[in-house]
C-alpha cells in the first residue's frame, strides 16, 4: 500500500515537472517563432468578436441599406480585420457613433478600432491619446450649395449659412477660411448628418458641408439631387482613417499592415476573385503578400494566411473604392485616392 | 439613546460608501489618464477658440477664447431655460384652469392635450416641432414683413435693435427705479396703492422714452443674409415651444392637484362671502395653493434647465453643444470640459432651487 502511494506521488512529481518544462519550452519556441499579438487582439479572440466603431450613415463609409447591412468602404476595412484575427468576417460588430462622441468611444475601450471617416489631426494624436494607424481615404472639406444661388466658389459664399455636423475639424475649417479670405460664413451645428441636411433643404442653410467623400454620401440622399451642385474647390485636407487606443503597438502593426496589404494587392493584381490563383505566382512580393513565403503573418502575432483571407473577403483597396464610390455607386474620380503610381496618394511600404 | 446610534452608524457608513466610491473614481480616472499619458489640466481655457457661434446675447468672435465660449453658450442656456420657464408656467395654468372649469369642452380639450404630450417622447417633439416651424416659415426672399423692419422669414426673426448711450441709461435708471420702488414699496407709504397696477405700465413708459433716444439699426437683406438688427432663431423658438409645451402638461397637472389639495370650505366660503367664482379663484384659492405646488413646481424649472441640452439636436447652440460638443472634440479635454458642464448646470440649479425654497419659505410665514 505504503509503495503503491509513493508511486503515485512520484508520478504526479515528474508528472508535473514534466509539464512546466514542456510549457517553458513551448513558450520559449512561440516567443521565438510567434510572438503574441498583443492585449487588443487577445481580448478580441476572448470575445469572440471585433468590435468596430462607424459613422451613423453616410454612403460610401458606413451606411444600411433597405435590408438593414451595413454597407461602405469602411465596413469593409472592419470586415477584412475581422476575418483576418477571428477568420470570420460576420464576426465584426459595428458601434455607430456620432462625430462629437467617437473618440471618446474608442478612449474608453467600448470599441477596439475606430474607422469612420474621421480625419487625422495633430490634437487627435497627442491631446486624445489615440494613434493614428493609417488613411483609408483622402478627401478635403468641400460644399453642396442650392444651384439657385448661383455661387460658382467657396469665396462667394460671403455672408451664407452653412450647415454641418458637431465634434468635427469642418466648422474650425470654415472659421480658419473665413479668417484667413475675410469672408463672413456662418455655421449651424447638428448632431447628425442626417439633420443637417434635413434642415438644408428646408432653408434653413444655404448650402451643406463635409468632406468630399461624405459629401458625395450626402448628396445621394437628397429629395430632388438635381436642384444641388458640389462646389469644385476643397477649403481642406482632409486625410481620412482609422484610429486606436495608444498603449498597443502590436495592435498598431496588425491594423497597419492589413492597410498597406489591401493597397499592395491593388499594386501587384491580386484581387478578391483571383487571390488563390496566385499562389502559382512568380513575383516574391505577390508570395509574401498572400502568405506563400515568409512568415510575416506570424510575425505579426497571427497566422500567415490571414491577408488571404481577407482580401478573399472584401478585395483589394482598389475594388473597395469601386464597390462604394466608383461610377455604379457614388461615381466619385478617384483622384488622390489612387496608387502612386496612377497620379494617387497611396504609396505603400514595400513587404520585405 | 440606541436608535439614535444606530441612525449614526448608518449614516457614517453612507458617507464612508460615498467618499470610497469618490475615491475609487479618482483613482480610476488617474491611472487610466497615465496610461495613456494624459492629464487633466484646465489651461486649453485660455486658448483661441476659431469657432463661429449663430446666436448669442454677448460678445463673441471667433478669436475668443474657450473659456468665454462657456459664457457665451452658458448664456444661451439661461435664455431659453427662462423664457421655457415663463411658457410652461402660464401655459400649464392655462391648461389645469381649463381642466377645472367644469365646462365639457374646454376640460376635454386640456385633458387631450396633457395625454397627447406627456406620452410622447421630448426629443422627438422638439425636433418634430422644429422641422414643423422650418416648414412653416416663408424662404427669406419671401420673408413675412411688418412695418417695413421686422423680418419673419425660415432663417428666423429680424428686429430692428436700438442702440445708444442716451438708450442705455435711460433703460438702466428705468429698470433700477422700477426695481427699488417694488421692493420698498410699503416704506414708501404706498402699501394703498397696488404695485402691479402702477409699476409695468412706468416701465413701458421707460422703455418707450429711451426707444425713441435711441439709434435704431435695421435688419436689411444683403447677399445671402439679412445684416443688422437683432435676430431670434427658429430654432430658439422651436426648443421654447417644444420644450414648454412638454414641460407645461406636467406643470398643469401639479396645479390641479394643488388646488384640488384645497379644503372645499375655503371655495364655499369665499362664495358665501359674495366672491365671484374669478374671485374666489385668483384671490383665495391660487394663493393658498401656491404653497402646495411650489415644491412640485421647483423640480419641474429645475428639469427644464437640464433638458434645454436638448436644444443641441436641433442645432441651438447651449451649453452642450458648444462647449461639450465643439470645445470638447477640438481640445479633447474629455474630463476637463464634462466637469465643467456638470458644474455650471450644478451651479444654476442650486440657486434656483434656492430661490425656490426662499419664496416658499416667505409664503408659508404668510399662512398660518
Amino acid at each position: 500500500m505504503q509503495t503503491l502511494k509513493d508511486l503515485l506521488r512520484r508520478g504526479a512529481l515528474a508528472a508535473i515537472a514534466g509539464g512546466i518544462a514542456a510549457l517553458f519550452a513551448g513558450n520559449v519556441a512561440l516567443a521565438q517563432l510567434a510572438p503574441p499579438p498583443g492585449p487588443t487582439v487577445e481580448a478580441i479572440k476572448r470575445r469572440g468578436t471585433l468590435n468596430c466603431g462607424i459613422d451613423t450613415g453616410v454612403p460610401g463609409f458606413a451606411a444600411q441599406d433597405a435590408s438593414g447591412t451595413w454597407k461602405g468602404i469602411d465596413i469593409d476595412y472592419c470586415r477584412a480585420l475581422a476575418v483576418a484575427i477571428l477568420g470570420d468576417a460576420s464576426k465584426s460588430k459595428y458601434t455607430p457613433t456620432t462625430a462629437a462622441a467617437r473618440f471618446t468611444v474608442l478612449q474608453s475601450g467600448e470599441i477596439d478600432v475606430l474607422i469612420r471617416d474621421s480625419t487625422l489631426t495633430f490634437t487627435r494624436s497627442t491631446a486624445l491619446g489615440l494613434d493614428q494607424v493609417a488613411v483609408n481615404f483622402y478627401a478635403g472639406q468641400g460644399f453642396l450649395v442650392r444651384k439657385a444661388l448661383g455661387v460658382s466658389k467657396a469665396a462667394d459664399l460671403q455672408g451664407a449659412t452653412i450647415c454641418t455636423v458637431t465634434g468635427a475639424t469642418l466648422e474650425l475649417n470654415i472659421a480658419d477660411f473665413a479668417r484667413s479670405t475675410g469672408a463672413r460664413i456662418g455655421t449651424l451645428l447638428f448632431d447628425k448628418a442626417e439633420e443637417a441636411i434635413a434642415a438644408m433643404e428646408a432653408g434653413r442653410c444655404d448650402g451643406y458641408t463635409d468632406d468630399s467623400g461624405s459629401l458625395a454620401g450626402m448628396r445621394s440622399t437628397l429629395k430632388v439631387p438635381a436642384d444641388w451642385m458640389v462646389l469644385p474647390e476643397l477649403i481642406s485636407k482632409e486625410p481620412l482613417g482609422i484610429h486606436i487606443r495608444s498603449g498597443d503597438p502590436r495592435w498598431q502593426k496588425i491594423v497597419f499592415w492589413l492597410d498597406t496589404m489591401l493597397k499592395s494587392a491593388e499594386e501587384f493584381g491580386v484581387t478578391q476573385a483571383n487571390a488563390d490563383q496566385m499562389k502559382s505566382s512568380k513575383d516574391p512580393f505577390v508570395l509574401r503578400l498572400i502568405g506563400v513565403e515568409g512568415d510575416f503573418g506570424k510575425m505579426l502575432g497571427l497566422d500567415n494566411d490571414f491577408f488571404l483571407r481577407a482580401v478573399k473577403t472584401v478585395g483589394n483597396y482598389g475594388e473597395m473604392y469601386d464597390r462604394h464610390f466608383g461610377p455604379n455607386a457614388l461615381d466619385l474620380p478617384r483622384g488622390l485616392n489612387n496608387l502612386w503610381n496612377k497620379g494617387g496618394m497611396h504609396y505603400t511600404l514595400p513587404l520585405r | 439613546m440606541h436608535a439614535r446610534l444606530k441612525a449614526w452608524a448608518w449614516q457614517g457608513a453612507a458617507v464612508l460608501a460615498v467618499a470610497l466610491l469618490a475615491t475609487w473614481f479618482a483613482h480610476n480616472l488617474s491611472a487610466n489618464l497615465a496610461a495613456r499619458g494624459m492629464e487633466v489640466d484646465f489651461s486649453f481655457l485660455a486658448a483661441r477658440a476659431g469657432f463661429d457661434i449663430p446666436f448669442r446675447l454677448v460678445e463673441w468672435d471667433s478669436s475668443y477664447p474657450y473659456g468665454w465660449a462657456l459664457y457665451v453658450s452658458g448664456v444661451n442656456t439661461l435664455l431659453a431655460s427662462a423664457l421655457i420657464i415663463v411658457l410652461a408656467s402660464a401655459l400649464g395654468l392655462l391648461l389645469a384652469l381649463m381642466r377645472l372649469s367644469g365646462n365639457p369642452l374646454a376640460a376635454g380639450t386640456a385633458r387631450a392635450v396633457i395625454e397627447l404630450v406627456r406620452n410622447t417622447p421630448q426629443l422627438v417633439q422638439i425636433v418634430f416641432v422644429y422641422v414643423a416651424v422650418l416648414q412653416v416659415l416663408p424662404p427669406m426672399r419671401n420673408s413675412i414683413t411688418w412695418f417695413g423692419g421686422i423680418f419673419l422669414n425660415v432663417r428666423g426673426l429680424y428686429l430692428p435693435s436700438p442702440s445708444g448711450t442716451a438708450y442705455n441709461w435711460i433703460l438702466a435708471a428705468t429698470v433700477v427705479a422700477v426695481l427699488a420702488a417694488a421692493l420698498l414699496w410699503r416704506r414708501l407709504g404706498l402699501a394703498a396703492v397696488p404695485r402691479l397696477v402702477v409699476l409695468p405700465p412706468v416701465l413701458l413708459l421707460g422703455a418707450v422714452l429711451a426707444g425713441f433716444n435711441a439709434a435704431w439699426e435695421y435688419p436689411v437683406l444683403r447677399g445671402f443674409n439679412f445684416v443688422g438688427g437683432t435676430r431670434v432663431p427658429p430654432e430658439l423658438l422651436a426648443l421654447v415651444l417644444g420644450l414648454g409645451i412638454y414641460t407645461s402638461v406636467f406643470i398643469a397637472e401639479i396645479i390641479r392637484a394643488a388646488i384640488a389639495g384645497i379644503h372645499r370650505g375655503q371655495a364655499e366660503a369665499a362664495r358665501s362671502l359674495g366672491l365671484t367664482a374669478h374671485q374666489s379663484m385668483f384671490l383665495v384659492i391660487l394663493p393658498q395653493a401656491l404653497r402646495i405646488l411650489i415644491p412640485p413646481l421647483t423640480s419641474q424649472y429645475l428639469n427644464i434647465i437640464k433638458s434645454t441640452t436638448l436644444g443641441a439636436a436641433i442645432a441651438y447652440p447651449e451649453i452642450l453643444q458648444i462647449f461639450a460638443r465643439t470645445v470638447l472634440n477640438q481640445s479633447g479635454r474629455a474630463v476637463e470640459v464634462m466637469t465643467l458642464v456638470l458644474g455650471v448646470f450644478l451651479v444654476v440649479n442650486l440657486l434656483t432651487s434656492a430661490a425656490m425654497n426662499a419664496w416658499n419659505r416667505r409664503l408659508m410665514l404668510q399662512g398660518r
